[in-house]
């Protein structure tokens, strides 16, 4: 099975791999995924408190090329857009600009999980309310 | 892509044809077309000497009789042929069978197909170095027992099971020893006689022959063996096994085994020499474990699990330069990792982790250095991409954190 330019540029250029300082009010983090099923991703936001814009968002993944690409994928989308349009980020936009074939349909899925757990993540720790 | 330029380190999948085997061969597609079974002209004599060579030399690398060596297509139909075969022409002595969870699907699967028929079936669980338990194997034999089927060395790990002590409990009890042998002729001393085994299959891809053609040795005495044939037709190989035989193949599975039988004591002592090398200076990364029992496997492979990196995430930081498999589930359609690394006992997520490397006739030392150094590198880029390898790191236990299973 050949993989996609896209999912190959993203995997041989990640974007936005890092760590943010999970333990910063202003950081939310998201961990899905489980090491017994192959694939772990981390994606984490940094939102600016006054406009509610995610301005910084980093990942890490254990998982493969599509998985990776997947993530790096969703933290390019996530910069610059506010926390309810971040929300509003489906696992299918990422299947298609990936062209994922069936069988990596659930590496979008892990990362559609890891933007809304992040975004919990936040707003549980400003008491903004959750969904 | 430049092709030529990959290193190739799958041997246990295939290998590539020696080219003194394709130069046996191609004869056999022009001027030496006959059919084998024409015995009126000398087209058919002709085909039926190269085959009759080829039997010799098959019979030879295994310490068999020319009469005991049944041409298949493969090792998939010899397995079929042997536990169907058996399972038919025994059905009035018993209905079970014992074999092992780390067979191949060509063994497991037609286990499950004749468990359908009422056929009873065992499946030994294997030991954490993945060798079977010869007390528990001797615990699960019953009357009905009519056949003990366990794989010669495991395609995975390597991991060779100890047959002479198979056949000897086989003997005692009086039933038939069958192996799929296909990852082991060839490549390490495969005799029949001295190991009791009755009945043992493999085909010529894995030992530097042709796709297409496999044996199937069937004893013909102590005691005479006999399968019932799985396909109706012309009667050829002593009636086991109908269809015109595929000469080309046959010529260049006898070649190849000529030259295993020759050359295999040199090529043992060089691979084992270049695999212990790869594996001794992969190891010098962090948090690696070997797979499988580290005496008793093959010479030229070594499965190896790279803990908190994925295995086909792996596999794609070099896949430009070196090929080799993974036991991930990233690499199958079913999303399931390697069920014969979770028969070992080993955790999902080191199954996810592992790589085979199998080495084989052709690979250099400077290749093997050069795929050392890819894995290496794209171990570690895959750790500075891996969120569990920075809770490692940071002395997470990852075992306590309650994972999200989606």
């Amino acid at each position: 099975m050949a993989y996609s330019e896209k999912v190959l540029d993203h995997f041989n250029n990640p974007r936005n791999v890092g760590t943010l300082n999970k333990d910063n009010k202003n950081v939310g983090t998201g961990l899905v995924g489980a090491p017994e099923c192959g694939d772990v991703m981390r994606l984490q936001i940094e939102v600016d408190e006054e406009t509610g814009v995610i301005r910084e968002a980093k990942f890490k993944t254990f998982g493969c090329g599509s998985a990776i690409a997947s993530s790096s994928l969703a933290t390019e989308w996530l910069k610059g857009k506010t926390l309810d349009q971040a929300q509003g980020i489906d696992n299918m936009d990422i299947v298609e600009e990936l062209a994922l074939p069936p069988v990596k349909i659930h590496c979008s899925v892990l990362a559609e999980d890891a933007i809304k757990a992040a975004i919990k993540d936040y707003k549980t720790k400003n008491g903004l309310a959750t969904e | 892509m430049e092709f030529q330029k990959l290193i190739y380190l799958d041997h246990n999948a295939t290998t590539p044809t020696d080219k003194r085997v394709v130069d046996a061969m191609l004869p056999y597609f022009t001027e030496r077309f006959g059919n084998a079974a024409s015995r009126n002209h000398s087209f058919g004599w002709v085909a039926e000497e190269g085959v009759d060579y080829a039997r010799e030399q098959v019979a030879k690398l295994l310490n068999a009789d020319e009469r005991e060596i049944i041409f298949t297509s493969g090792a998939t139909e010899s397995n079929n042929l042997a536990i169907k075969g058996v399972a038919d022409m025994y059905k009035s002595k018993g209905n079970h069978i014992i074999t092992a969870t780390t067979e191949h699907k060509a063994v497991l699967d037609t286990c499950k197909a004749l468990e359908k028929q009422g056929v009873e079936v065992t499946y030994l669980e294997v030991q954490r170095d993945g060798r079977i338990d010869l007390a528990q194997l001797e615990a699960a034999i019953r009357p009905s027992t009519i056949l003990i089927s366990i794989m010669f060395a495991n395609n995975e790990t390597g991991v060779i099971q100890d047959m002479r002590a198979i056949g000897d409990i086989c003997e005692k009890h009086g039933i038939l020893f069958m192996s799929d042998a296909t990852q082991a002729v060839g490549k390490i001393p495969v005799d029949v006689e001295a190991l009791g085994i009755h009945l043992l299959s493999f085909t010529a891809h894995k030992m530097y022959g042709p796709k297409g053609v496999g044996v199937l040795y069937v004893r013909r005495k102590n005691p005479r063996v006999k399968v019932t044939a799985q396909m109706d037709g012309g009667g050829h190989e002593r009636g086991m096994r109908s269809g015109t035989l595929n000469v080309p193949a046959i010529v260049g599975l006898g070649k190849a085994a000529e030259i295993a039988r020759l050359e295999m004591q040199d090529e043992m002592a060089r691979l084992q020499k270049l695999r212990d090398k790869m594996e001794a200076d992969l190891m010098q990364l962090e948090e690696v474990v070997l797979n499988g029992n580290k005496e008793h496997r093959m010479p030229h492979v070594t499965n190896l699990s790279f803990k908190h990196v994925e295995g086909e995430g792996l596999m794609m930081t070099f896949n430009q330069k070196v090929a080799v498999s993974s036991g991930s589930a990233c690499t199958s359609a079913s999303l399931e990792p390697s069920y014969v690394l979770k028969a070992l006992g080993l955790g999902d997520d080191l199954a996810h982790s592992s790589l085979r490397l199998s080495l084989g006739r052709f690979t250099t030392e400077q290749e093997v250095a050069d795929a050392v150094e890819a894995i290496k590198n794209g171990v570690n880029h895959m750790r500075s991409l891996s969120p569990i390898w920075e809770m490692y790191k940071e002395g997470v236990d990852l075992s306590k954190i309650n994972w999200e299973a989606h």
